[in-house]
């Protein structure tokens, strides 16, 4: 890819990218959110066409003008978000599109199924192509959508992200199949911006700033902080300094707490623990052990069908969400835009989003008043550096780190006694992921009880004063970050004893 | 910046927002314009086809519609119901839920009106006609609230239920004036409503009544309680995205609840115009369809009470001026159905109108 450049309304999204990749290599594309490794990829893929260019499949000048082309000459993408449809079987997806048939009518879905398997263990990606796609688990479905790009014919293998949505084991799953597949000779683009992974995994690696080449490196002889001065032009803040906690008071206390899940099975378990002032509990845990039902029960999302829930020593069980709030529970959840943001709103109906009903944005309750919501916006603006082109723009034109700034400020200028901190830096780069945890650290600093939930073994060890493991709904430890390593935790979470 | 800047800011301020936010709403009304005068293109190929000429067809629908007094008169008349429709879908869709069912909100609001019409004798106007309207406003809004139970606490999808009470309002108030309220004579209709339950006429000879102040009074006050209070912050949150409305504190199933109790009660209000402004009684199938039309009303206005009215008067204009068009033309009045649906359907084909207007739309 030959000075590829593409402009959308406002932003140079690629300025004169040139971009090569070899065969049998495995290529790290490495930025910041917004740097433009999608845009790039997609620009390869035919999905989108550059202002100026161009692109060059073995050495032969291609004018890729659809996905359809981009397929034909051999390239494929897996995106971050999936395109299978979720009732039909894993075979019938694969072969969506050159449907195996009988006298071309007929779909032959037992020979599909068939070839599918056969084209599977060939690859070395187990699938099992009769169950419905709805059933797997996230990385089974990527292993699919892998497979998909793969039967096409697919020589160059783009993967978006592909690490973001999966849990570690699932990580090491991956990055086994893309190694066998740089052993059967194919190319693989692999997009992040996880430092961590990109050089575990790849040959060489390309680092893109704002559109912008930084430049290409091979794996060998870069570094972790190289790496990372490349794609941030500064040092990333991996420690944080903390106050020292004085005296120890109780803000949040979790009694026995048990709910249930949407199918009715308990999630928690009499689950306990205190939370105390100025201090960041982090909860760690494999996605999948009652976190999400954890949040709700705090939140009062969900109904608590046992145990208790205490706030400054207030029963909290039975209160509504907005009581919560107006108590000083703040909740900073796992995914912005589905939970955490009305997207089609301005940054100023979001940032009064939970104190719509109150003073000074309501008279008497019930007359918004725009004049004080607008300069409380603004304020907040400025005080937590939100970019963006004006307080009435929706805030689904704002980039992921900007939208989490617009939840941080509406959440964290509440005055809150309590923040609930779910995977709140996920999908965000270096420099947005620093912001939050800066800006949670200082909360604690300055007197909130933060619990904090993150998959993200690192951000927890970083960021906690202390480290709860959940494990089947319950808490299976509490340990002291100074005092415990990556393999005790790593073994806590995988339901293990330690003594 | 000093104080005295900040005035002559602000005295600059005031008309060019203003500006800008007509220019805002005149660009946000280009697909819909756009889709009418492809509907009317379109339209002029039908009728060539059939063998009229689409000039003379369209020239006397629009002297029909807005030639004279009693053209515009009859428009308006067409028009006032379906404010009321378009207004009752907007405010469900706004809180995420499709209240299909204005037709049978309008006819049993329009029902509870004509009973307390006819029941009250020597009341003042001033008493009877608010009670009037009250009663039908209630009634559609009971008409709303029952779907909006029914799926709060059992999950029965609104499309279903409100549609399904539609025809519950339909046959039962057709069944209590052919027997209980039969008036004497043939027509299956009431009495007539007592005189102080009746609603002016505001443009004699025609049968434009105060109804269509009552509905642009509701059209600005659906903008101002959608954009203005708490509630209305709530029920759009709700509608655009129930789960952050959630976490922000928000009874949203409390809130969806009311909005269709609120937009049942604007189609009542509707029945109720009709009964107190235009026929002076209730007549079985009052109604062609005017809770249908709403809805397309709704889109074709761009879901924004302002676009509502203009394309409530555009419907008006088209069934007004289409009776006109066959007196004078011999055109089939079928011509305004198809029309109408056209606008429709180039309406809710944007992509083909941003195809049309060569807008490039930047992929995400």
């Amino acid at each position: 890819m030959l000075g590829i450049t593409k402009t959308f309304p406002g932003v140079v999204a690629n300025d004169h990218l040139d971009f090569s990749a070899e065969k049998a290599e495995i290529h790290g594309l490495l930025g910041e959110n917004g740097a433009g490794k999608t845009v790039l990829m997609s620009i390869l893929y035919g999905l989108y066409r550059p202002d100026a260019g161009k692109i060059r499949v073995d050495g032969e000048e291609v004018h890729m003008d659809s996905p359809a082309t981009a397929i034909r000459h051999g390239i494929g993408m897996v995106h971050q978000h999936f395109m299978l449809v979720p009732s039909l079987t894993v075979a019938e997806n694969i072969v969506l599109g050159n449907e195996v048939t009988r006298s071309k009518v007929i779909l032959d879905t037992k020979r599909a199924s068939e070839e599918v398997r056969a084209f599977s263990e060939r690859c070395n990606l187990k699938v099992d192509p009769d169950a419905p796609v709805h059933v797997l688990t996230v990385g089974a479905q990527q292993r699919v959508e892998i497979i998909k790009a793969l039967y096409r014919g697919a020589e160059i293998l783009i993967l978006d992200e592909p690490t973001a949505i999966l849990i570690p084991q699932e990580v090491e799953e991956l990055m086994k199949a893309i190694r066998a597949l740089k052993a059967q000779g194919k190319t693989v683009i692999f997009i992040s911006h996880k430092l961590r992974e990109v050089l575990s995994i790849c040959d060489r690696i390309t680092v893109l700033k704002k559109g912008r080449l930084v430049g290409t490196v091979k794996t060998g002889e870069t570094s972790l902080p190289q790496l990372a001065t490349m794609m941030v032009d500064r040092q990333v803040l991996e420690t944080f300094d903390k106050k020292p906690v004085e005296g120890a008071v109780v803000v949040l206390r979790v009694e026995g707490v048990q709910v249930v899940n949407e199918r009715g099975l308990p999630a928690l378990k009499g689950i306990a623990f205190d939370v105390m002032a100025s201090e960041i509990l982090g909860i760690a845990g494999v996605e999948g052990n009652g976190q999400s039902e954890l949040v709700e029960a705090l939140t009062g999302l969900r109904r608590v069908k046992g145990g208790r829930i205490f706030l400054n020593q207030v029963d909290i069980t039975a209160a509504s969400p907005e009581q919560r709030i107006r108590l000083g529970v703040s909740h900073v959840p796992a995914d912005r835009n589905k939970e955490g943001l009305v997207p089609d709103f301005s940054v100023m109906e979001n940032l009064i989003l939970g104190s719509q009903g109150e003073e000074p944005f309501a008279k008497r309750h019930m007359i918004l008043d725009y004049g004080a919501a607008s300069s409380y916006a603004d304020g907040l603006i400025a005080d937590y550096s939100i970019s963006t082109p004006s307080k009435d723009t929706p805030v689904r034109n704002l980039s992921g780190g900007t939208q989490q700034r617009v939840v941080l400020a509406r959440e964290l200028s509440r005055h809150p006694k309590l923040i609930i901190a779910y995977q709140p830096t996920r999908g965000l780069d270096i420099g947005a992921t620093e912001y939050v945890r800066g800006k949670l650290v200082e909360m604690r600093d300055n007197g909130c009880a933060v619990l904090l939930i993150s998959a993200d073994l690192d951000e927890i060890r970083a960021l906690s004063d202390r480290i709860a493991v959940m494990f089947e709904g319950r808490i299976a430890a509490v340990r002291d970050p100074k005092e415990t390593n990556e393999e005790e935790l790593g073994l806590l979470m995988a339901g293990g004893k330690v003594d | 910046m000093t104080e005295g800047e900040e005035g002559i800011y602000r005295e600059n301020r005031l008309p060019s927002r203003l500006i800008a936010k007509l220019r805002s709403g005149l660009l946000r009304m280009l697909p819909q314009v756009v889709a009418v005068v492809a509907a009317f293109l379109v339209g002029a190929v039908v009728l060539v086809a059939t063998g009229y000429s689409p000039l003379d067809a369209y020239a006397t629908m629009l002297t029909g519609a807005f030639g004279d007094v009693y053209g515009i008169g009859q428009t308006l008349t067409q028009a006032t119901p379906i404010i009321f429709t378009a207004l009752a879908f907007l405010f469900s869709m706004k809180s995420g839920l499709f209240n299909i069912g204005a037709e049978g909100q309008l006819i049993i609001g329009g029902f509870a009106t004509a009973l307390v019409g006819i029941s009250f004798d020597g009341l003042p106007a001033l008493i009877h006609v608010p009670l009037a309207l009250l009663a039908g406003a209630l009634a559609g809004g009971a008409w709303g609230f029952i779907p909006a139970i029914l799926k709060a606490k059992l999950g029965a999808h609104e499309v279903i239920t409100t549609m399904m009470l539609s025809y519950v309002a339909t046959y039962l108030t057709s069944y209590m004036v052919n027997y209980p309220f039969k008036a004497p004579g043939w027509v299956a209709q009431t009495v007539p409503l007592a005189p102080s339950a009746q609603l002016p006429r505001i443009l004699p000879p025609t049968q434009l009544s105060a109804s269509i102040i009552i509905a642009l009074i509701l059209a600005a006050l659906t903008y101002f309680i959608l954009q203005k209070t708490t509630f209305g912050y709530e029920v759009r949150a709700s509608g655009l995205n129930p789960l952050a409305a959630e976490n922000g504190g928000i009874n949203v199933k409390r809130t969806m609840i009311v909005a269709l109790f609120v937009s049942g009660a604007m189609a009542g209000l509707g029945g109720s115009g009709e009964v107190m402004g235009v026929h002076g009684r209730f007549i079985d199938g009052f109604s062609p369809g005017y809770g249908w039309d709403g809805l397309a009303v709704a889109l074709v206005g761009g879901l924004h009470p302002v676009g509502v009215v203009i394309a409530a008067v555009l419907f008006g204009a088209l069934r007004s001026g289409g009776m006109m068009m066959t007196r004078v033309t011999h055109v089939p009045l079928d011509i305004v159905i198809i029309l109408q649906s056209l606008v429709v359907v180039f309406v809710a084909a944007p992509t083909l109108i941003r195809y049309l207007l060569r807008w490039r739309e930047p992929k995400d």
